[in-house]
């Protein structure tokens, strides 16, 4: 994720939506253009949606139903850190479940939401490809394998005091 | 209908049908009504709720008989044991989500829901457990939407892209968690919902009903110190038989009688503001013809339209009549005219509208006009004031209107139906400009459920070129052509499908009949057109009333005093409304 | 620590697996043969081994009807789940006269748990583009898009070079091979929803719609994406068909049983010493697979079941171990094929658990268009959770399988009419574990809390933090003498257990 000002973002979007703009059938891009759009701005705002509703011509309830259909999309800006706990089988069936339980109280939020300090946004995933290091957690894209509720507690440790 | 019958079997009975088909269009024709909710005729299919599951031999699961095409040999079971069950549990896991506060509810005895779990024999709640909790948006003055009664059926987010693509519904969210709702979860009144009130036409639960004023209006009803002064629209008189089970049929004296009962002092015509705005309209017409300001000009009187227009089509403000609606000229003129005639404050009188309309609440709000109508209650509102006072309406004797403001011509009636006001207007502007009388004053080629018509009328060798529209999702393409290569010189335009016969407030439709039926359109602007055919004053301009008004009161037409009453303005508004290139309901 | 999918990750994941000959042995590999043999980023790599060989002689001995015939003669049959006949699929659409067709490549790969289509597209992105495009010539489309999740960010990185790479040599882009076929391929993201897995539902996806499914017919093939015939199938069919058309439908029948032709990937997991991706021929019995390729159950734990199909699949006990793995014999075990999931589970899960966790998953998944989906999981996962708390009640057993034959027959789409089959699937080989939650309140494998008995032992030494964390007030005591839980006050929370410094609090299941 990329944070840039929103006029940089916003040019650049822009520039892309121009691009898909000259394509067949544009309005089909729509789901491209809101990852574009979210990684530039790290998550989907009301004011960028209705940038590209205008742009693409697509009523914003449309876009409304597209953004909040799908989880990869963020609707309210992210922590610094992103917690994305596997909840795919190998993983539940070796204790995920506590993962999330600890991760859920350690941080005082539920799945989809972000820390009072914005320093945590907890997400769950699927299934990372890691199932041999089941459980696993990933924070930042960094994979971290065989995890413990201890461990957890001590993995976010470390970033807090990193802070 | 010239393709082969095949054969198909249904519950064991042979049939021929023609190919082509669904299960559910065959089983229609051959007697069997498949139960159904968010099927509907004039909308896409949803194949989402699953109510009209049918078994066919040879199939591992059961199948959506209003998506399913019928084939040769097809052997189709509609009503086994298993097939009843598992309607039976689709039912019920929709009641187990649902307030089921049935009593309480605004919909008792008229929703699809509760008739159908009546028609499954529901006997008990095998399933309940957590349902969904949502607030009602309350925020706008004409709908009322609640997301507890949403049964997911879809047929008002159709509605709102397909017909009238106006867009503000959508499904947002997922799963058990989704909801029907305007974009980024706004409110209605933040939202570019046009208040048509076609939402509420189709849905078949009370997930959106009308703002209810009943019980404002009650109150006034009973306070001594006003003057309480009704008007109907036309639509009200034609259709309010529906509400008590009849076909459309024009109840104008027993609506009369029974307001009067009400305790509503004085009852007129919003006929006779038709008259009046006719008389408005077709000079201002004459004068933009003449050069005086935009060509084509388009007619205002629909306020679903005049929220459209500010949202949706800013760039075309100018172009639209400054002519108030009927309703809002009746209730000037009830607050000016009316009220020096009865030597009495215009504070002391409430103007009320009854009207087949939810946008028309919405249009009594709007700063811009005034005086105002106090209070707008539609065709369902006021069919429910007279059953909940006890009035046995239709049964009673008929009355007529009071007069000064009672009187109104044919061509006042058929204004409710689309191409109404076209074919008035053209009836006295005709006249205006030419001197001459107009011989044939039926314009039949504007009259229908032809999405967009078009007629040429010569004066004085002049060709004058009208179209009329009715619903927003029409207008959104004729006004697409107008701004691409500008023909015209008058457009109607009626945010309803049908015209106002079609409004939003009409009664919903009864038992196993579907809402927004066309043939149930075309009865009610026959009554309309039937009341024009009888009357002998057929023109606007010769409603004696109407020209008593200008000679006592306003003056002439357009003149000043009728433009500080009579007329108002537009502006563009947010937020935007978007019309998308191409069609996006999937 | 190694990403997953970056380089070192996957070479110290095959060398982990892979060092151990008994996982070798049994396997086959057809749609993974390059995976790991290749630089999936050079297409020399792929060239060196036959690579767009299939397209090239498709191209130039074959005509379209040839090749659909090819691959009917095959038996190759849909990898994704269904299994319905590659082959006749294609003919449908090749049937259709439309000046544009498509051809899509569904990775959206979305089951928990299951990692195939990304390994094989990280690792031989090239074998499925050529897929595609012998697909392409045979139907007559001229359009490939690959709908691929956005979580796989190194497998969408790999395609997207190796399409940039078969454009650059000609196998891709207008007249390839200077013949007059054209075709090009498009990659478009998923966005996270799992019923994008569905066809109907992808489609709308790429349309830039919620991925919500339609009422079929009419069938993709027919009217698929933006209302024209498509063609299309999952990642490991793709993977197959160049091998097909190289060594011929009769060598590629000549593989697994009689209706499953040719081999299967599975993604290994669960409670098994060898996990990882496999791939067998088709008619290896689950037991092969359990005890050859995955070595067996970890820690001398007792193998309790298998589950195969991810959240639309079942699992089956250990009487059905010897059941072959094809389309029809896992179906008619009582689960399905599914796209390639397969996790052991052992004595210590509880079955119960089990399907609650599948049905959590497809119930967070439904798209929410229809009501059996949307409101029958919902109140299914209800009562699972309720019996998993110890207030299941005489007659939820039924309940369940009576709204889950109603969700599994009136629901629109696939995911919606195999959601029940976890808890299905679990009822009918695991039923005396549900009347032990629901009538004793007991549950075997010691892991559902609410079952649980917490005590205090001889080790408490009386530090008085499981008091203080009771919610319920349960645990009484005096500092430095042990503590006791009132049994009729405890909520189950498992706080105590989890606060105690000594381990002095032990949970068991009466």
């Amino acid at each position: 994720m990329t944070t840039l000002t929103s006029d940089t973002a916003m040019d650049e979007l822009k520039a892309y939506i121009e691009t898909v703009k000259k394509k067949a059938r544009p309005e089909s891009y729509l789901i491209a253009i809101l990852h574009k759009a979210q990684h530039l701005y790290g998550y989907l705002d009301k004011e960028v949606m209705n940038e590209i509703a205008f742009i693409m011509n697509l009523p914003t309830a449309h876009i409304w139903g597209v953004a909040t259909f799908y989880h990869y999309f963020n609707l309210t800006p992210k922590g610094e850190h992103t917690i994305a706990i596997c909840l795919g089988t190998a993983c539940y069936v070796k204790g995920a479940g506590d993962l999330l339980d600890t991760l859920k109280e350690e941080l005082k939020i539920t799945i989809g939401e972000t820390t009072e300090d914005k320093l945590f946004t907890l997400q769950e995933a699927r299934c990372l490809g890691a199932c041999g290091l089941a459980p696993v957690i990933m924070i930042d894209e960094k994979i971290y394998g065989e995890m413990t509720p201890k461990k957890v507690v001590a993995l976010l440790a470390h970033f807090r005091t990193e802070k | 209908m010239t393709a082969k019958n095949i054969a198909i079997y249904i519950n064991d009975k042979p049939y021929q049908v023609q190919p082509g088909q669904t299960i559910m269009q065959a089983a229609d024709l051959l007697g069997f009504h498949i139960p159904r909710l968010c099927y509907h005729p004039k909308l896409s299919l949803e194949g989402a709720c699953r109510v009209c599951i049918v078994e066919v031999e040879g199939m591992r699961n059961y199948v959506a008989s209003c998506a399913f095409p019928v084939t040769e040999g097809m052997k189709i079971h509609t009503n086994t044991e298993e097939i009843r069950r598992a309607r039976r549990d689709i039912v019920e896991l929709i009641l187990d989500n649902h307030p089921q506060d049935c009593h309480i509810c605004e919909r008792d005895s008229n929703c699809e829901l509760q008739r159908l779990a009546h028609t499954m024999g529901m006997k008990k709640h095998h399933f309940s457990g957590d349902r969904k909790r949502y607030e009602k948006d309350v925020s706008s003055v004409s709908v009322v939407r609640d997301p507890e009664k949403c049964i997911l059926c879809g047929r008002c987010v159709r509605m709102c892209s397909e017909i009238q693509k106006v867009h503000n519904l959508g499904y947002a969210h997922r799963g058990f968690k989704t909801v029907v709702i305007p974009a980024y979860d706004m409110p209605f009144k933040d939202s570019v919902c046009t208040a048509c009130g076609q939402c509420i036409n189709v849905c078949p639960t009370a997930a959106f009903v009308e703002k209810n004023y009943t019980q404002e209006l009650f109150q006034v009803l009973g306070d001594s110190s006003k003057i309480k002064v009704a008007h109907f629209a036309p639509s009200v008189r034609a259709a309010i038989g529906e509400a008590f089970g009849m076909e459309p049929k024009n109840l104008e004296k027993e609506l009369v009688a029974a307001l009067r009962k009400l305790g509503f002092d004085y009852v007129f015509d919003t006929q006779f503001g038709a008259d009046l705005t006719i008389m408005e309209e077709a000079h201002e017409l004459l004068a933009r013809i003449s050069g005086k300001g935009k060509l084509p000009m388009i007619t205002s009187c629909s306020s679903a339209w005049m929220k459209s227009l500010e949202q949706f089509h800013p760039d075309l403000i100018e172009n639209v009549s400054s002519c108030k609606s009927p309703m809002s000229m009746m209730s000037a003129i009830v607050k000016t005219y009316f009220a020096d005639k009865l030597q009495r404050n215009p504070a002391d009188i409430v103007s009320v509208g009854i009207m087949c309309c939810t946008a028309k609440k919405y249009e009594a709000s709007r700063p811009e006009i005034v005086p105002s109508t106090d209070i707008v209650v539609t065709t369902r509102e006021i069919a429910w004031m007279i059953k909940s006072a006890g009035i046995s309406f239709p049964n009673i004797p008929g009355e007529s209107f009071d007069q000064i403001m009672g009187l109104s011509s044919g061509a006042g009636a058929i204004f409710g139906a689309t191409g109404g006001v076209m074919e008035a207007a053209l009836r006295t502007a005709y006249e205006m400009y030419t001197g001459e009388t107009l011989e044939n004053i039926e314009f039949t080629e504007i009259r229908g459920l032809k999405g967009i018509k078009e007629a040429q009328v010569v004066m004085n060798g002049k060709e004058i070129r009208v179209a009329v529209v009715h619903g927003l999702g029409n207008t959104a393409e004729l006004l697409d052509r107008v701004r691409k290569d500008n023909k015209y010189h008058f457009i109607e335009v009626m945010g309803c499908p049908g015209g106002c016969v079609g409004g939003g407030g009409q009664p919903y439709a009864g038992l196993n009949a579907i809402p927004l039926d066309e043939d149930a359109l075309r009865k009610r602007a026959e009554v309309l057109y039937s009341i024009d055919r009888v009357k002998t004053i057929r023109r606007s301009h010769e409603n004696p009333h109407v020209q008593r008004l200008y000679k006592e009161f306003l003056g002439k037409p357009n003149s000043e005093k009728a433009h500080h009453l009579l007329h108002t303005h537009y502006h563009a508004k947010e937020p935007r409304g978007i019309i998308p290139d191409h069609p996006i309901v999937k | 620590m190694e990403q997953p999918g970056s380089d070192t990750h996957l070479h110290n994941r095959s060398h982990a697996i892979f060092g151990d000959m008994s996982f070798f042995s049994k396997q086959m590999r057809i749609a993974l043969r390059n995976c790991g043999t290749i630089d999936p980023d050079s297409i020399d790599d792929y060239l060196q081994a036959r690579g767009y060989e299939a397209l090239a002689k498709v191209l130039t001995e074959m005509t379209p009807p040839a090749v659909i015939d090819e691959i009917k003669k095959s038996g190759l049959r849909g990898r994704g789940g269904a299994g319905f006949p590659t082959g006749f699929k294609w003919e449908l659409t090749a049937r259709e006269q439309n000046e544009e067709k498509f051809i899509i490549c569904n990775a959206d790969e979305g089951d928990p748990g299951a990692f195939m289509d990304r390994s094989a597209i990280e690792g031989d992105p090239h074998t499925v583009i050529e897929g595609m495009l012998i697909a392409g010539y045979a139907v007559g489309a001229q359009q490939g898009i690959v709908y691929i999740r956005a979580e796989y960010p190194l497998a969408v990185q790999r395609l997207e070079r190796a399409i940039v790479a078969a454009r650059a040599e000609g196998f891709l882009g207008e007249n390839i091979l200077g013949s007059s076929f054209s075709f090009d391929i498009e990659i478009r993201l998923g966005a996270g929803a799992f019923v994008c897995g569905e066809e109907t539902a992808l489609m709308h996806s790429i349309e830039g719609f919620r991925g919500m499914p339609r009422p079929r017919p009419p069938f993709p093939s027919v009217q698929g994406l933006f209302g024209k015939p498509t063609v299309i199938n999952n990642v490991e069919t793709w993977a197959n068909i160049p091998v097909i058309i190289l060594d011929g439908a009769e060598w590629f029948g000549s593989i697994g049983t009689e209706k499953s032709k040719g081999t299967k990937v599975f993604a290994l997991a669960g409670m098994i010493n060898n996990t990882g991706l496999v791939e067998v021929p088709m008619g290896t019995t689950l037991r092969d697979m359990i005890y050859d390729i995955g070595g067996g159950i970890p820690n001398g734990k007792k193998f309790k079941a298998i589950q195969t199909g991810g959240p639309s699949g079942g699992c089956l006990s250990e009487q059905y171990l010897d059941t072959k793995i094809d389309y029809d014999s896992l179906a008619q075990a009582g689960s399905i094929m599914g796209s390639g999931g397969m996790i052991v589970i052992d004595e210590d899960s509880c079955m119960v658990n089990i399907a609650k966790f599948f049905l959590e998953f497809t119930q967070n998944e439904s798209c929410g268009k229809c009501t059996p989906c949307r409101e029958g999981t919902k109140r299914m996962l209800e009562i699972l959770v309720r019996i998993t708390e110890g207030k299941g009640e005489q007659g939820d057993i039924e309940k369940l399988e009576r709204l889950g034959t109603t969700i599994k027959k009136a629901s629109l789409c696939g995911l919606g009419q195999s959601a029940p089959n976890p808890v299905l699937s679990t009822i009918k080989n695991f039923r005396v574990e549900y009347e032990e939650h629901i009538h004793q309140k007991k549950c075997r494998s010691n892991f559902c809390d609410y079952l649980l008995t917490y005590t205090v032992t001889d080790k408490c030494v009386g530090c008085t933090l499981c008091r203080r964390v009771c919610p319920s007030a349960a645990v009484t005591g005096t500092p430095k003498l042990r503590h006791e839980i009132d049994q009729m006050k405890c909520i189950k929370c498992g706080l105590c257990f989890k606060s105690c410094k000594f381990s002095a609090i032990t949970k068991t299941s009466h």
